[in-house]
């Protein structure tokens, strides 16, 4: 009893530790990655190739000076950036990195925990993310951080049913929500061929999920100055970033679960396999930044709720009739 | 088991006390997302998870955000939106004691049960183990509450026709 509470202590310790360090080496790649893209070097003075940047970024904004505007709402500005980061770290919990590790004769399962409602679970968690958003916005009391605030609501909640309905098809090829019983059950085949229409919902609703380009509309630069963390500063800016890249790490690792095997491949180490695999969709997520202009917000609206979510309707309701008959 | 149970009780108590008591809407809907979630870790106690999920997504997660999202274009930029509680809200003497009368009607009824509930203490999972999971909880919404479910259905496609009619007419004036 008490050595799996030890356990599940290391591993949670081990994965925020991972998360956190993974978070400060993805804003360096992504700098590094857009630079390229346009024809810069980046980040390259700080360290060899500009490698301790990150270390430099994180001293620079804990020792920034924390301002609270006076007439901002003081524990909703303050809990606004905690539930973001909070939510980020929780959701990842549930997603497993590799097969059972056996140690000392014991099997870990590396994962926080297994909840049999897996991907329910992190759809729960991942939607309250949004209230970070809103009350941070709302709290500043400034004009172009209510407006960023309102704008993530609204875009939040508009594609996240579309992106419920997406893998919809897997839970019911699997016949479960358990994201451990999901990637046995991508022993033969990924369910991205016979999925590929969810596949794609998936991704383009998990980048308006995490507010990426082309769907930051939040955060605005040329309208909303920064959008809802405008008014923002220190550790507290930081966190907001942190959540912000720990999600797009999250819905890349349950993309890789649902529909690319988890840590299923062939020679290479399963954990190293999953890491491959997150790594690409957050290459994707650059690359999409540095290629697509942003969305009218009309067309954001119009584009979620009349062309996603009916066509993952259909794609669900089709994988439902397929897999009744095939029985 | 115990110690969780008294606690997400006491935090669903006290928010949902708090959902009515806060100064400003925006407390109150912080307040009300708290109570859904300690309401979901009493759910998850009796082994029903996937209710306790769907209570943090639907409600917590959707229905709460566009609450939050009304209030915030609401209140935006206006001075003074604070709720004032009913003994201050300058009614007439008959309406505060008439107001107070079922409250305190209401807090006897409360502390009845929890007269009765405090020695029993937290029950144990009502029926068999599994009860609670996507399976059970499908198959008892498709059979044997079908009808009732489907009503809902019926009920909730209602009131969004309601709404798209009654604001094209006045959109339309």
């Amino acid at each position: 009893m008490l050595l799996t509470v030890v356990i599940d202590i290391v591993k949670s310790l081990i994965l925020v530790i991972f998360l956190l360090t993974a978070f400060a080496y993805l804003t360096y790649g992504e700098r590094k990655v857009l630079a390229r893209f346009q024809f810069r070097p980046g980040p390259n003075r700080v360290g060899p190739f500009g490698l301790l940047q990150p270390l430099a970024d994180g001293i620079k904004m804990a020792l920034k000076e924390e301002i609270i505007p006076a007439e901002a709402d003081r524990y909703v500005y303050l809990l606004a950036p905690l539930i973001s980061l909070v939510v980020a770290l929780l959701a990842f919990g549930a997603i497993p990195w590799g097969p059972p590790a056996h140690l000392f004769g014991r099997s870990i399962p590396l994962q926080i925990f297994n909840p049999n409602v897996g991907v329910l679970y992190i759809f729960a968690i991942s939607s309250l993310g949004v209230y970070g958003l809103v009350l941070g916005g709302w709290s500043s009391q400034n004009k172009y951080s209510l407006l960023g605030g309102l704008r993530s609501s609204a875009q939040v909640i508009s594609y996240e049913l579309a992106m419920g309905l997406s893998v919809a098809g897997v839970l019911i090829l699997a016949g479960s929500a358990s994201l451990t019983h999901i990637i046995r059950a991508q022993d033969h085949y990924w369910f991205v061929f016979p999925e590929l229409i969810g596949f794609l919902i998936y991704v383009i609703t998990a980048i308006a999920e995490t507010n990426r380009a082309p769907f930051d509309l939040p955060e605005a630069e040329q309208e909303l100055v920064a959008g809802y963390h405008t008014e923002y500063t220190g550790m507290k800016f930081a966190m907001f970033a942190m959540a912000e890249y720990i999600n797009m790490i999250t819905v890349s690792g349950l993309a890789a679960t649902l529909f690319l095997g988890g840590w299923h491949g062939p020679w290479l180490p399963p954990f190293l396999w999953f890491l491959i695999k997150v790594g690409i969709f957050l290459f994707i997520f650059m690359w999409l930044r540095a290629t697509l202009p942003r969305l009218r917000y009309d067309r954001l609206m119009a584009f979620g709720w009349k062309v996603l979510l009916p066509i993952a309707v259909v794609n669900t309701m089709a994988t439902a009739a397929f897999v009744a008959l095939s029985r | 088991m115990a110690v969780v149970f008294w606690l997400a009780a006491a935090a669903a108590v006290i928010l949902g006390i708090g959902v009515v008591v806060a100064p400003h809407p925006i407390h109150s809907a912080v307040a009300l997302v708290g109570t859904l979630f300690a309401l979901a870790a009493l759910f998850l106690l009796q082994d029903a998870e996937f209710l306790a999920v769907v209570e943090v997504l639907v409600y917590a997660g959707a229905v709460m955000v566009l609450f939050l999202f009304v209030i915030t274009l609401l209140t935006a930029g206006k001075e003074d939106v604070r709720d004032r509680l009913f003994w201050q809200s300058g009614g007439l003497p008959y309406q505060v004691a008439l107001g107070g009368g079922l409250g305190v009607l209401l807090l006897a009824l409360l502390a009845d049960l929890f007269v009765r509930v405090l020695p029993i203490g937290p029950s144990p999972a009502l029926t068999a183990p599994g009860w609670g999971s996507i399976k059970a909880f499908g198959q008892a919404l498709f059979t044997r509450y079908l009808f009732p479910f489907e009503m809902t259905a019926v009920l909730l496609l209602v009131a969004v026709i309601g709404v798209v009619v009654l604001s094209r007419e006045r959109a339309s004036k």
